[in-house]
């Protein structure tokens, strides 16, 4: 895969030290007792028909970071910007127009779907509210949406529970598309899908992306699937991205032993191949108390002293890729 | 929430799901007793209705001579104290328990719903004010709970329907915001936030109608209970006042003076309001069977 001119004057998406921290609120008077720090600063840059891929293990913080970024969850602090606009503290109404700028694809494609509402009403939904169609009008364009991402029009009619997982996520498509937005968030849009049906919406996702040149963030944990569609690749570990590069130079050549780690995990579906895996050991920490320095230090095998003291930044060790690590 | 197919349900068990008539039957086969008690609260319905027709005099004349007199002859069920005929006092005191019944549940679950849904979805002091309010309203049973607003309210038919709608909230409050509670949650919730709709819209087109299975099951159930609830207050004398036929309040009327020498008087009142709150009964059973099969007993 190739990265795209990265020339383009604004990105799409700029998110600058982004946080998330859940408060910790223990005993009768509800006091705060700690922060789960979710997401502890992180910064990327989408640019126009880009897909950059966020992976990383459970409860590293991914799926936080893709809501906050779209203020499904409102930020602790940090900076997102979209098409160079600042929407961190957009009240409701200024956020609006950012809304039909965003949307979001996500995991489970049951509860993604409201069951008491027909397809054509999910798809057409955003239409009415935005005032970009009604009636007539917006039948038709919620028919076109659902001929584009292969479904029938005379489904429209069909309530969830008569589609197919793979159906109802590709009627998740058709509702993000909807609005005509620049950027989608996939919260792990294949995830829950058979690998045949994973395929097909990869394919299509990658269809609607040289149409209509959307930009991407792919939150997966699946990294044969993020390798697939992505131009960069950010790894995420314990609420911070620790590499952050094009796709073949983090599957090449990656840098953090944190990523050395989860590649060497990747299955290869050939039995010849014998490779050295990395298995690390013990669990990932407790986001409440996350180790000092680097995150990473109690399960790195090269850790040294000075990881335990201090958090490594995330240098640029050569062009459009960054580390977060000491040794590099 | 999980929702359940009925027609994937009914074609396991081998239903014609084709029609209507198809499913109603099958049902009715499934669900015997639950297809006794809708024949009854249609029943029920039909003559609350169609009373000016089925009624044979009119339930308000008095005639002195006809005083306490007994069943058969001009009198089906007999004739109350002040001669009045008791299958027309029967056949129109439906039309107030209908009235009732209905009018309570519709205003007490339009209370109830709002209250769940803005406690459930808003959360906050808002939803801690409300649920302790609908903790104290809890302890006190539906009938004393009904009687205290009664009373201060005073006798009459609005206040009936006001009373006992009252008395309903609670339990219907809980009932949405407890389902309100997970569905805000639900990622189609967060879609609907991510594609710019308001807060009122969400809890309206969103929320509200994922709550209403329960909420069905629960108005059948209550029913009974709505009925059965003005019988008592009526007995009590702080219900319906005169001259509108009420069930309850001819039982009260006759029970102390006249169940020895003029039984009928306490029985066909009886038995109206028993079969109905027995068909309603068994009807809001079925229909949590059918809507709700985790708690099939």
């Amino acid at each position: 895969m190739t990265t795209p001119s990265t020339a383009a004057p604004v990105p799409v998406l700029e998110v600058h030290d982004l946080k998330k921290h859940f408060p910790v609120r223990k005993g009768l008077l509800r006091r705060t007792v700690g922060h789960v720090r979710a997401v502890d600063g992180i910064s990327f840059a989408i640019g126009e028909g880009e897909t950059v891929g966020l992976v990383g293990e459970s409860g590293c913080g991914k799926t936080t970071a893709g809501r906050a970024v779209l203020r499904l969850i409102e930020p602790s602090s940090g900076s997102i910007k979209v098409m160079g606009q600042e929407i961190v503290g957009l009240s409701k109404a200024e956020m609006r127009p950012y809304r039909r700028q965003m949307q979001i694809v996500f995991q489970d494609p049951f509860s993604s779907l409201n069951p008491r509402m027909v397809a054509g009403d999910i798809v057409g939904e955003p239409l009415s509210v935005h005032g970009v169609a009604r009636g007539r009008e917006r039948r038709d364009m919620v028919a076109a949406l659902f001929e584009r991402v292969g479904l029938r029009a005379a489904q429209m009619e069909n309530f969830p529970h008569q589609f197919s997982g793979g159906q109802r996520q590709r009627i998740g498509i058709a509702r993000a598309l909807a609005l005509g937005p620049k950027l989608i968030v996939g919260d792990e849009p294949v995830s829950a899908l058979d690998v045949s049906i994973q395929a097909q919406v990869i394919n299509l996702l990658k269809d609607l992306q040289r149409e209509r040149k959307l930009s991407y963030l792919f939150i997966s944990h699946n990294l044969a699937v993020v390798e697939h569609i992505s131009h960069r690749i950010a790894v995420m570990y314990l609420g911070r991205i620790v590499e952050y590069a094009d796709t073949r130079t983090i599957f090449t050549r990656p840098q953090h032993p944190y990523t050395e780690a989860l590649l060497s995990a990747v299955p290869v579906p050939d039995p010849a191949i014998k490779r050295r895996r990395r298995v690390l050991q013990g669990d990932v920490p407790s986001p409440v108390k996350p180790p000092s320095g680097c995150h990473f230090h109690t399960r790195c095998p090269y850790a040294e002293a000075r990881c335990k003291v201090e958090a490594p930044p995330l240098r640029e060790i050569s062009p459009g890729h960054r580390v977060a690590c000491h040794l590099r | 929430m999980a929702t359940f197919d009925h027609d994937a349900a009914l074609a396991r068990a081998g239903a014609n799901v084709s029609g209507f008539w198809g499913r109603a039957a099958f049902l009715a086969r499934r669900y015997p007793l639950g297809a006794a008690g809708l024949l009854l609260v249609v029943l029920f319905v039909v003559t609350a209705v169609f009373a000016p027709w089925i009624a044979n005099r009119d339930p308000f004349t008095t005639n002195a001579r006809a005083s306490l007199a007994g069943p058969g002859g001009g009198y089906w069920l007999g004739a109350d104290f002040m001669g009045r005929d008791m299958f027309s006092r029967i056949v129109y005191g439906a039309r107030i328990s209908l009235a009732v019944a209905a009018g309570a549940t519709v205003l007490g679950f339009a209370i109830g719903i709002a209250i769940g849904l803005a406690g459930g979805y808003l959360g906050g002091w808002l939803d801690l004010a409300t649920q302790r309010v609908m903790d104290i309203m809890q302890a006190l049973p539906l009938l004393v709970m009904a009687l205290v607003m009664a009373a201060s309210l005073g006798p009459s038919l609005q206040n009936t329907i006001i009373a006992i709608a009252i008395a309903l909230v609670p339990n219907v409050a809980r009932v949405v915001r407890s389902s309100t509670l997970s569905l805000r949650e639900q990622p189609f919730v967060e879609a609907a936030r991510a594609a710019g709709l308001s807060e009122l819209r969400i809890a309206v087109r969103h929320v509200l109608p994922n709550t209403m299975a329960p909420l069905i099951v629960l108005a059948t159930a209550q029913l009974g209970s709505a009925i059965l609830t003005e019988a008592s207050l009526s007995f009590l004398g702080l219900g319906v006042p005169e001259p509108h036929p009420s069930w309850g309040r001819m039982l009260s009327e006759s029970a102390a003076e006249y169940v020895r020498t003029a039984p009928w008087l306490v029985i066909f009142p009886g038995i109206a309001i028993s079969l109905t709150v027995f068909g309603t009964n068994l009807l809001g059973d079925a229909v949590r069977d059918i809507f709700d099969p985790r708690e099939r007993t």
